[in-house]
Formats: C-alpha cells, sequence, structure tokens
C-alpha cells in the first residue's frame, strides 16, 4: 500500500515536473505537422498566433519564435501590401529572439534571409536592392554555418526562380540550385520530429515548374 | 485499497471534468466581424483563432482566476479578467484600432506624393522616366497629373491659372533658385535635376504647407536619396547626349560618393533632320557634372549635392517682314546643397541645411534686315547669387502626430547689365534682398479617420521692407477603408519678380488664398481622386500699358487681381489590364486676371480682365504603359490635350475672340532591357508627336494682319538611346517587378 501511495505521488511528482515538457512537445508536434500541409493564409494565420503563444510559454525555446517569425514571413505573401511591414517587423522580432537564443543557426538564417525577401514585395522598384543584396548576405553566412541545409539552396534557389532570365535570374539558374535543394533534402534528417524540415513541397513543386520548360 | 483506487479514479475524472472551462464569443472591430485574431489564456498553451466570421471557441484547463487576451496586428491588445470554474464563458471582444500610419487618414488635399511610402503613392522615379512625352524630365511627367497646364513655349509647372513663377521648387527643404536651364523666348527649358536623385517627389497644386513659402500657387518638394544600393558605374549614349557617372558605397563606412558627368549637344541630331522651326548659329549643347556625398555620422545624416553645368545655344528667327533676329545664350550654373538632419533624442529631431547657387546667363540679341543693316544688336548679363541656411526641430509627440517650426534666412543677390552696342548705352540694375521666415506647423492625429494640420508662417523681405504672416490649414477625414474627404486652405505670398524689383522696390506682395476639397478613394491598386479648388488673387504686379508707348516697369504696381476656380479628375488603374499601368486625368479651369502688362483703362473695348495666354480651359491627358516581362520589352503611349490658350492680339480690340486652336500631342516610347555581358542595358526609343500634328502655343504680332505662330522647334522628335549599368543594378529587380 506504502508502495502504491509512494509510487503514486512519484507518478504525481513526475508529471508536475515533465507535464510541461510533455505538453510543449506536444502542442508543438500537433503544430508543427500542420505547417507541413499548410497552404492558405488562414492556415498560416492560425500557425503563427499558436506559436507566438507557444513561444511566450516557453521563452526559452527558440523553435517556437523560430516557427512564428516563419508563419508571420509567410503570410506576406497572401497579405494586403499595407500589411507587409507589420509583418515583416514582428517576424524580425522573433526571429532575434530565436537567434539569441540559438546564436549561429543556419536555420535562422534562413528565415532571416526570407524575410528581406518578402519586404522588397512593398515597393520592388525602390526595395530590390536593398533588401535582395540582405538577403543573399544572410543566405552566405549560413552556408558558411552549415551548407548541407536544403532550406539554404532552396531560398536562392526561389530567388532565382522568380527572378526574371535577364538578370541573372530564370527557371534555367534556378534549377541546378533546386537540384541541389532536392539531393539535400533526401539526406536531411531533422534532429527532432519538431526541428525544421519544411521546404521539399516547394522545392519539388518548383523543380516541375522547372522541367515544364 | 481498492477503495483507494476508486477515491483516486473518481478524483481523477472529477479533476477532468473541472478543468476543461470553454470560452467561446465573437470577435469584432465594433462594427464588422474580424479574423485572424489570436485569442489565448496568458501564460497556458490555451488559445485559438477567430474564423472568417468572428466566432470563436476553445477549451482552458487552467482553473481560477485567467485573462484572456486577443491580439491582432493593427489593434490594441485586448485583456480580460475571467473566472474559470467549468462553467462556459461566453466573451464577446471588440478590438480597437491602433492609430497607425498604415491605417491612418493621409492629408492630402492639394497634393500629389510619390516615393517609397506606399500609401498616396502616386508617381515614382521610375513612373517618371517610362512616360512617353516625358523625355525624362520631372515636370514633363508632371504634366500628365491634374492641375497643370500643357504650356510648351515657357519652362515651368502652370497651375490652377497661377504662371510658373508662382510653382517653387524644394530640394530637401531648401528653395531652389533657377531650377530649370535658362529662359530662351518660346522654347520650354527642360529642369536641371534628374528624377532618379530623389525617392520622394511631392507635388502639391494648392494648400500647401507653411514650411514652404514664396509660391503662390503650388510647391514641388524634392526629397533627395540617402545612400545609394550599390556601388555601379553608369554609362548613356543617345542621340543627343552622352553621360557616364559612378557611385561608391562604402557600406561599413556608412560613406557614399558619386559623381556624374554629361554632355548633350544637338549637332549631329539636328545634321541629320533637318528643322524648319529655326536655324541654329550655335547648337545647343550643355555640359554638366554633378558630385554627391553621403555620410552617417553617429546620430546624424549629412548630404551634401554639387551641380555645374555650361550651356551654349544660338538661335536665328526670321520675322514676317524678313528681319533676322538672332539670340545667342551662354549660360553657367552652380549650385551646392548640404544639409544635416540629427535626431537629437527618442521625440526630438533637428534639419539644417545651408545652400547656394550662381547663375549667370550671357545673353546677346540682334536683328537684321533682309538688306543686310544692323537694327538693333545688345548684350544682357543676367546674374543671380543665392544663398540660404535654415534649421527646422520635429518634436514627435505621438506615433503620428508631430510639431515642426523653423526659421530660415535668404540672401539674394540679383543684377541685370544691359550694354546696347549701337547707340552705345549701357546700364545695370541691381538689387539685394534679405529675406527671413519663421514657421510652425502641427500634424494631429485625432484618431485612424481624422486629422488636422494647422501652421503659420512669417515672413519679411528687406527690399520691400514689409513683412505678412500667412495661416494654413488642412483637414483630412476618413469616411471608410478605402475613401476620404480633405480640406485645405491657406494663404500664399510671393515677392515681386525680379524684373519688376530691378525697377521699383516700392512694392508689396503679391497674394493668393487657397480653398480646396477633395476626395479620394484607393482600393485595390486603383486610384480615384476628384478635386475642386478655388483661388483668390490680390496685389498681383501691375504695369498699365499704352498702345505705341514704350512699357517703364518704374510705373509698376500691385493694383493687380484675379481668380481662378475649378475642378480636377485623376485616375489611375494599375490591376485592371495585366501589365498594364495606365492613368487619366482631366482639368477644367476657370480663371482671369488683371495682372502685368494690362492697356490702361478705356483703351479699345478691353474687359475688366481676361483669361492669361497660359490658362487653357480644358487640359486632358491620357498615359498608358504595357510591358511584356516575357520578352523584356515594353511600350508606353501618351496623349495630351488642351482646349486653345487666349493670347494677346493688339489689333482685335475685342480680347477674348483670339484663341489659338486646340493643341493635341501624341507620344510613344519603346523600351527593351537586356543584358550586354555584365551590364544591365535598356535601349529607349521615343517619338513625339507622332501624328505630325502643327501644335500653336500662341502667335506673335508685327502688324495687323500678320501674326507669327509660335510652335515647337522640333516638330517630332525622334529618341534613340542606350543605358548601361555596371555592377548589380537597381534596376535589375525592381523594373520587370513593378510593373505586375
Amino acid at each position: 500500500m506504502k508502495k502504491i501511495v509512494l509510487l503514486f505521488t512519484a507518478f504525481l511528482f513526475s508529471t508536475a515536473l515533465f507535464a510541461q515538457s510533455e505538453r510543449y512537445m506536444a502542442a508543438m508536434n500537433k503544430f508543427v505537422a500542420q505547417l507541413d500541409t499548410a497552404r492558405t493564409k488562414d492556415d498560416f494565420q492560425k500557425l503563427a498566433n499558436q506559436f507566438e503563444l507557444i513561444a511566450s510559454k516557453e521563452q526559452n525555446q527558440w523553435l517556437p519564435y523560430y516557427y512564428a517569425a516563419f508563419c508571420n514571413a509567410s503570410l506576406v505573401y497572401q497579405s494586403d501590401k499595407d500589411l507587409i511591414d507589420v509583418l515583416c517587423d514582428k517576424a524580425d522580432a522573433m526571429i532575434s529572439k530565436a537567434d539569441s537564443l540559438q546564436p549561429n543557426n543556419a536555420e535562422i538564417y534562413v528565415i532571416r534571409a526570407r524575410i528581406c525577401s518578402a519586404r522588397i514585395m512593398v515597393n520592388p522598384m525602390s526595395r530590390g536592392a536593398k533588401f535582395g543584396k540582405q538577403s543573399g548576405e544572410w543566405l552566405e553566412k549560413a552556408k558558411t554555418i552549415d551548407p548541407s541545409c536544403p532550406r539554404i539552396a532552396l531560398t536562392e534557389g526561389t530567388g532565382k526562380f522568380y527572378t526574371p532570365k535577364m538578370f541573372g535570374g530564370g527557371k534555367d539558374k534556378a534549377k541546378p540550385i533546386l537540384e541541389d535543394a532536392a539531393k539535400k533534402f533526401e539526406v536531411f534528417k531533422p534532429a527532432s520530429t519538431i526541428h525544421p524540415h519544411w521546404g521539399s513541397r516547394e522545392c519539388n513543386w518548383m523543380l516541375g515548374q522547372c522541367n515544364k520548360e | 485499497m481498492k477503495k483507494l483506487v476508486l477515491l483516486l479514479f473518481s478524483f481523477s475524472i472529477f479533476s477532468l471534468a473541472s478543468a476543461q472551462t470553454k470560452i467561446s464569443g465573437k470577435v469584432t472591430d465594433g462594427k464588422a466581424a474580424l479574423p485572424g485574431v489570436s485569442i489565448f489564456i496568458k501564460d497556458s498553451y490555451d488559445g485559438t483563432t477567430s474564423n472568417a466570421d468572428g466566432t470563436y471557441s476553445f477549451e482552458t484547463t487552467e482553473k481560477g482566476e485567467i485573462t484572456v487576451i486577443a491580439t491582432m496586428v493593427g489593434f490594441n491588445k485586448f485583456e480580460q479578467k475571467e473566472t474559470a470554474n467549468g462553467t462556459p464563458i461566453v466573451l464577446n471582444i471588440n478590438m480597437k484600432e491602433q492609430v497607425s500610419e498604415l491605417k491612418a487618414v493621409t492629408i492630402n488635399a492639394g497634393s500629389f506624393d510619390a516615393g517609397d511610402k506606399k500609401r498616396a503613392t502616386v508617381l515614382t522615379p521610375l513612373d517618371i522616366v517610362t512616360t512617353a512625352g516625358s523625355a525624362g524630365d520631372v515636370s514633363g511627367a508632371l504634366k500628365t497629373l491634374p492641375g497643370t497646364q500643357q504650356i510648351g513655349n515657357q519652362e515651368g509647372l502652370f497651375v490652377r491659372g497661377g504662371e510658373g513663377r508662382e510653382t517653387q521648387t524644394f530640394i530637401d527643404g531648401m528653395l531652389v533658385r533657377n531650377p530649370y536651364n535658362s529662359s530662351v523666348p518660346d522654347i520650354a527649358q527642360r529642369g536641371k535635376f534628374s528624377p532618379f536623385l530623389f525617392k520622394g517627389t511631392s507635388f502639391s497644386s494648392g494648400g500647401y504647407s507653411s514650411l514652404y513659402g514664396q509660391g503662390m500657387s503650388s510647391a514641388l518638394i524634392l526629397e533627395s536619396k540617402d545612400f545609394p544600393d550599390r556601388t555601379e558605374t553608369n554609362f548613356s549614349l543617345s542621340d543627343v547626349f552622352l553621360g557616364i557617372g559612378h557611385n561608391h558605397y562604402w557600406e561599413p563606412k556608412k560613406l557614399s560618393m558619386g559623381f556624374n558627368l554629361g554632355y548633350s549637344n544637338l549637332q549631329p541630331y539636328y545634321g541629320l533632320i533637318k528643322q524648319t522651326g529655326a536655324s541654329f548659329s550655335k547648337m545647343p549643347d550643355d555640359l554638366t557634372l554633378d558630385y554627391n556625398l553621403r555620410k552617417k555620422w553617429g546620430k546624424s545624416m549629412i548630404k551634401f549635392y554639387g551641380y555645374g553645368n555650361n550651356s551654349h545655344l544660338g538661335i536665328n528667327r526670321k520675322d514676317v517682314i524678313n528681319n533676322t533676329n538672332s539670340f545667342g545664350l551662354q549660360n553657367n550654373f552652380a549650385y551646392g546643397i548640404l544639409t544635416v538632419n540629427t535626431l537629437l533624442s527618442g521625440t526630438w529631431s533637428v534639419n539644417n541645411g545651408i545652400s547656394y547657387s550662381y547663375n549667370l546667363d550671357k545673353i546677346n540679341i540682334a536683328s537684321v534686315s533682309d538688306k543686310g543693316s544692323l537694327l538693333n544688336k545688345a548684350d544682357i548679363h543676367s546674374q543671380a547669387n543665392f544663398a540660404q541656411v535654415r534649421t527646422v526641430f520635429t518634436k514627435y509627440v505621438s506615433l503620428l502626430s508631430t510639431l515642426r517650426f523653423g526659421a530660415e534666412f535668404q540672401n539674394d543677390l540679383e543684377r541685370v547689365k544691359y550694354t546696347n552696342q549701337l547707340l552705345p548705352y549701357n546700364k545695370t540694375n541691381e538689387y539685394t534682398d534679405n529675406y527671413a521666415a519663421v514657421f510652425a506647423e502641427g500634424e494631429i492625429y485625432f484618431s485612424n479617420r481624422l486629422a488636422a494640420k494647422p501652421g503659420v508662417r512669417y515672413e519679411y523681405s528687406s527690399i520691400i521692407n514689409k513683412m505678412n504672416v500667412a495661416p494654413r490649414l488642412s483637414v483630412a477625414y476618413k469616411l471608410n477603408n478605402t475613401t476620404q474627404l480633405s480640406l485645405a486652405y491657406g494663404e500664399f505670398y510671393q515677392k515681386p519678380d525680379r524684373s519688376y524689383l530691378l525697377y521699383k522696390t516700392s512694392l508689396g506682395y503679391e497674394k493668393a488664398t487657397h480653398y480646396v476639397v477633395n476626395y479620394q478613394r484607393i482600393a485595390n491598386d486603383r486610384v480615384l481622386r476628384l478635386e475642386a479648388f478655388y483661388k483668390k488673387y490680390q496685389n498681383l504686379m501691375l504695369v498699365q500699358t499704352t498702345p505705341g508707348y514704350p512699357l517703364l516697369y518704374s510705373d509698376s504696381t500691385n493694383g493687380g487681381r484675379g481668380y481662378a476656380q475649378g475642378v480636377e479628375l485623376f485616375f489611375r488603374d494599375k490591376k485592371s489590364l495585366k501589365n498594364c499601368d495606365y492613368w487619366v486625368s482631366y482639368s477644367y479651369l476657370d480663371t482671369k486676371r488683371h495682372s502685368a502688362r494690362y492697356p490702361k483703362e478705356g483703351y479699345g473695348n478691353f474687359p475688366d480682365m481676361i483669361q492669361p495666354s497660359y490658362a487653357a480651359t480644358h487640359v486632358a491627358n491620357i498615359v498608358f504603359k504595357q510591358f511584356f516581362p516575357k520578352y523584356m520589352f515594353g511600350y508606353g503611349i501618351t496623349y495630351n490635350y488642351s482646349s486653345g490658350w487666349h493670347y494677346f492680339n493688339p489689333y482685335n480690340a475685342s480680347y477674348s475672340e483670339d484663341v489659338t486652336p486646340d493643341y493635341h500631342a501624341l507620344g510613344m516610347n519603346f523600351n527593351y532591357l537586356t543584358r550586354i555581358k555584365n551590364a544591365f542595358t535598356v535601349f529607349v526609343v521615343g517619338v513625339s508627336n507622332i501624328t505630325g500634328a502643327n501644335p500653336v502655343y500662341g502667335y506673335n504680332y508685327y502688324a495687323p494682319g500678320t501674326k507669327y505662330e509660335i510652335h515647337p522647334i522640333a516638330k517630332r522628335f525622334y529618341f534613340v538611346g542606350c543605358f548601361m549599368s555596371f555592377g548589380v543594378d537597381r534596376r535589375q529587380q525592381n523594373v520587370d517587378d513593378s510593373l505586375k
């Protein structure tokens, strides 16, 4: 009897201790899985809200901040032009927190590069050069840390994919970079189920488009 | 034991049941449902996002006192304490909109803004250069906006019944003297400054800010660029122009420097394509050099821009009695502006500026009869030295509301030396004016919907020894998310033109009072603007003339007056047609004046007031651009229309009968973007006056029934050019994207 009570108290105690991290893992697993199939503005908005919520609770974890930044930066492409800077500012604040918790991480620099690219959309004419350059610099920084990260090549290839031929972009130029990304995606193993692993869907779609021509 | 297990079991059941509290409700912004709002419990994992209809529902395991928070970009955070005890909570949330730059009303009666600021953007630098017919000239493109006249025989912007001199140009807040190339009779001159120098262009056709003065009609406010995007070298080559430029940016040092050297000469062009309008004794040429420096120093941004040019031109024209009138011009111009913009603390900043310009026009005129005898020969040296200092303090009162105040001082030396070679006779007239102004202006946002901009300006000019106080006020009210209504009122004073002050100084300010109402709707990349205005002119300069007697400027007075009123429409659409951008503008103007050289009362049947020669009743413009990203090829078409201009026929006693034919101009340009080796290259071909219409800006008279048409020197102009830029160029990413 005593044993049971002891066991039970121990169990209660450990749940109290581990409940937090279990809830964290459960929540992250759930929403990261949802992110794999997210497409619409509503999907990204909901996930952005959820990750921000988790981040506010788990202020020592970099991943919620990372995903919140990623979702906000992804929202840009389906949002009102007026909101782009607001969303990017938010994403910037989130990724800066992630960066301070997890310095020198290639995945974080990839998000920084994507935020820069997103800001171009406000006014490509006046912003193209400035933010295009910054975006490239973040990717270079990421490469020096982890050249095997497929999302670096993916982001670089995406840039080329959407840049017209004569400006040094185009599908021809994008293709080898995306193929390189695809190769890296094949061998890529995320550190855990909740670590960044997005992008192969995007990569395959663009490669399909490249091969069409 | 069993009991205990049972107890534990029931305990856990109980805790499960009591742990879940359902929270639901609807989120609105006071009126409509608000989707996408994040609603959650503070310090927990429990939360959700509102649906398309604003409703939300979630469960929480928290117990006791909880704080429900709702957040959404663009809205103030919502917080409310509730008690969670298993009973469902129904909480309807009303989110309050944040006062923000994005949502707030813009004070824009009378003004068109262009630049990086995405809202209210009307024309960007690229829009200016790709507008067919603008010839890459800022004022050329602004002439496609409502409120401006299609004047082709004088430079400057003629706005809402005002003369060209009533529009002043400001660079970084500082007044620019001689912003256009020097006047040549009956030929409009280009602006001196390239549109690519500026990140922002604000063109006000009325009711502008009290930070600026001395323009009775309008202000063209240009804001120079900060750092260049990157280091690059440019070459340009065209049928009339050759240029080279380099800009270097040392990013870590926060320093940039650059120069542009350009030379234009019309010799090859006019050699190839014979012109009938006039013959040149000296082909127009122009050598320009500019230099710029940008440096970030602590909390200060320092900008210097220097510009100099030297140009020549000589033109011969035969008049109806076969005299050959020649006009020769040599112009030297130097300009420098230094501004320092410093952030003093979180909420204070100060802008200091100093500028200097020197302009010298050496003009020689001569008249030779058909028999070869010299009828007239004279030299005119016209000089202006203009120096200015200016300080403006800005206090950021809240997120958007600001208070600005400051002072400026100008020293202006004007000198004209006239030498008649035949008589001989020479005379120098000159004056120096010291002008001072203090000004203050508040920009107050009461909410996202309502904003006001009251201001006042005090000015003193030593040459006329008079002061004035000019109040200004603009109010804007947002009717809904896409439409707004603005009003503007203001008094605008201007010193008499130098052509009067050189001969008489006991004069007063000319004055215009503006009333402007503006309606604007911006939605989905479409802009619609409607504007109505009334403008009252007082104390205009007046020189009464009697035919047959010479004009005496020393007899001038402030006895003139006038009015202008009208309605204007502007519509721009970048959305409806794929890869196309077009805008349409229309201006209706009713204006009359009793001013300038006006016949003495009782002379003929001259009416009390007349419609000035530079003011047409109807003006319309259509600008259309299309770009094919697949082929990197684009074209643009611009059509300008103006109803006829009234002109002065000294032999017709009833003035108003004399109106020129309607004016039509159809221009087109083509551009092709490519890459030659490492250089981003743009080829441009432009043709003006495609239809071969005969534009007549007015007539000169010599004898009854013998009038001489004033029309452009080149009836049709072909432009063929190539621009190359080495180093990754800003146009790379954007030309294409901007047309998406």
